[in-house]
């Protein structure tokens, strides 16, 4: 079975959130860089358990620059077996989509895994993306993946509740939390990644659908007005008066 | 402009979601809703008082499979020549959405938040904590609106009802089987949340949290400490790695507020949060504050409800 993970670095949860260039560019200065955690946790994970259970080779794919190797090579002592690095930024959706899917196609991959959203641009884009490109069936935000052959059985998340569905490889799938368990990688594994194969390859040509043309924060928010416990009456009064929300 | 707005009915009527992006689409441009399944016409109707002048129903597609939606999508938009198509940024959005911007190579705002100004859309990035401000470079957009971003207005209007062929393809998803929530209100389209921590000590302590919440007719949420050991279901699990919810109102008892946790209700407009430890980081992200034992503070706060709900 062949898997491949595609893999994305967002900002550790603790960073400092700021825009420099005229509010265009997020602010790096001082930012460590992750693996998004969807990605890692539970997109990652539950490959390499299923290759553990199956056989087969787990691909991690990241469409980034140089400085993304770090996040790659935490992937590849987490357990991936080899990474592809496509040479360029990602700034859409759809193009970073285009480059990964131009790679599949070339590689035949059982199964496609993404997580389900970065948390750095929550926009849960890319999975579909990928998989309309390929005219690939699409399994959005699934907290279960087992597989028996070439059939998977998924939970996938739909209003109130689960629904538990059969699908034949290949397909396309986005995770959510269930799917697996963090794993932390040991110093075998560290010591590993170093010498695993990282191929950097070209970007294809494909254009931009979208750009960020500049961000912005929310105003700070007010002081928080303290209500003596005794007097819920008051705290009623500001929500229904003040608040207007009940 | 025409509009093209895809709504979810599968379940027979038309959530509130739902009513929002066909709002949405109306203050854009002249919108036609697109839906499929087995929803009954007058159900259907309402969307007219939202500012839609056309509905196009598939009835045969029964499915909610995100290739079969992509291309029952497409085919509305090349009948309807739609430049603005308008999904909530809900489960289904989230599947069916990027396929059609890829289909149509038409840009995608994940996750709008406003009305377009000008060239761009604005969205919540970085887990609530900024925005950013889409430019989309395609004369075709699709546009995901966040759920409970705008308050839609009724108006006097009709919408005259369509069927729409097309051909979906077949689904190769087999639905085994569904697994239904306990609640009655859905977390994420629930107007008040309720929500508690470990600050009270054990899942039989839930009584109180559920009791206020019946009164104000909200859903119950929790902390990821609290559905990690089990005290509650994990689709009660709001913040980063759970549920992202914005309700009008959020009220958290004996949870302390850190950063994951906030990263799932900062989109809520009121916060109240209660907690004996006065240094708890929620505070700071709170519009009222109680610093008390939400063992008392809870049921106080459920009687001065019911006591207000009684007079008005």
């Amino acid at each position: 079975m062949k898997i491949l993970v595609c893999i994305s670095k967002a900002p550790d949860t603790t960073s400092k959130i700021a825009f420099t260039d005229g509010d265009t560019k997020f602010d790096e200065n001082g930012v460590q860089y992750i693996v998004n955690p969807y990605d890692e946790w539970y997109a990652l994970v539950r490959a390499l358990e299923l290759k553990e259970q199956n056989g087969g080779e787990v691909t991690t794919i990241t469409v980034g620059e140089a400085s993304d190797d770090s996040i790659i090579r935490k992937a590849l002592a987490i357990g991936a077996d080899n990474s592809v690095r496509v040479n360029m930024e990602s700034t859409d959706a759809y193009s970073t989509a285009y480059q990964i899917a131009d790679y599949a196609k070339a590689n035949s991959f059982d199964i496609i895994l993404t997580g389900k959203e970065t948390i750095n641009y929550n926009g849960s884009q890319l999975a579909g993306m990928i998989s309309e490109i390929m005219d690939l069936p699409f399994i959005s935000i699934a907290s279960k993946l087992e597989m028996n052959g070439a059939t998977a059985t998924i939970h996938r998340e739909i209003v109130g509740g689960d629904e538990i569905i059969e699908v034949n490889t290949p397909f396309v799938i986005s995770a959510a939390k269930g799917m697996a368990e963090q794993r932390i990688p040991n110093m075998r594994g560290i010591m590993q990644a170093r010498t695993k194969p990282l191929t950097v390859i070209e970007p294809v040509a494909c254009e931009n659908l979208t750009s960020f043309a500049s961000y912005s924060l929310p105003d700070v928010k007010s002081e928080c007005k303290y209500i003596d416990a005794d007097n819920m009456d008051e705290l009623v009064a500001l929500l229904h008066n003040e608040a207007k929300v009940i | 402009m025409s509009v093209l707005v895809y709504i979810d009915t599968l379940n027979g009527s038309i959530a509130k979601s739902g009513f929002e992006a066909v709002y949405y689409g109306s203050k854009i441009g002249e919108t036609t809703v697109l839906t499929n399944g087995s929803i009954s016409d007058s159900e259907l109707e309402k969307v007219g008082a939202y500012g839609a002048s056309k509905v196009l129903i598939k009835r045969d597609l029964t499915e909610n499979n995100p290739s079969q939606l992509s291309k029952l999508i497409q085919a509305a938009v090349a009948s309807t020549n739609a430049e603005t198509i308008v999904l909530s940024h809900d489960l289904i959005g989230k599947a069916v959405a990027p396929r059609v911007s890829a289909g149509l190579k038409a840009g995608f705002v994940a996750g709008a938040i406003a009305l377009p100004e000008g060239d761009t859309v604005k969205v919540n990035v970085f887990s609530g904590k900024a925005f950013g401000h889409v430019k989309v470079n395609t004369s075709k957009k699709v546009i995901g609106l966040t759920v409970n971003s705008l308050s839609p207005e009724e108006t006097e209007g009709t919408a005259a009802i369509e069927d729409f062929s097309a051909d979906c393809g077949t689904s190769v998803i087999t639905v085994k089987d569904v697994v239904k929530q306990d609640g009655d209100i859905l977390l994420t389209e629930a107007e008040i949340v309720v929500s508690a921590g470990r600050g009270l000590k054990g899942p039989e302590n839930w009584g109180m949290v559920e009791d206020l919440a019946k009164t104000l007719g909200a859903a119950t949420a929790c902390s990821r400490p609290v559905a990690d050991i089990g005290w509650r279901p994990h689709h009660e699990h709001v913040g980063q790695t759970g549920y992202v919810v914005r309700p009008n109102l959020y009220i958290a008892a004996g949870i302390s507020g850190a950063i994951q946790h906030l990263a799932g209700v900062n989109g809520s407009k009121t916060i109240v949060v209660i907690n004996t430890d006065s240094e708890a980081p929620f505070f700071k992200a709170a519009d009222y504050g109680i610093i008390g034992d939400a063992f008392e503070v809870l049921p106080k706060l459920n009687e001065a409800i019911k006591k207000f709900k009684a007079n008005n």
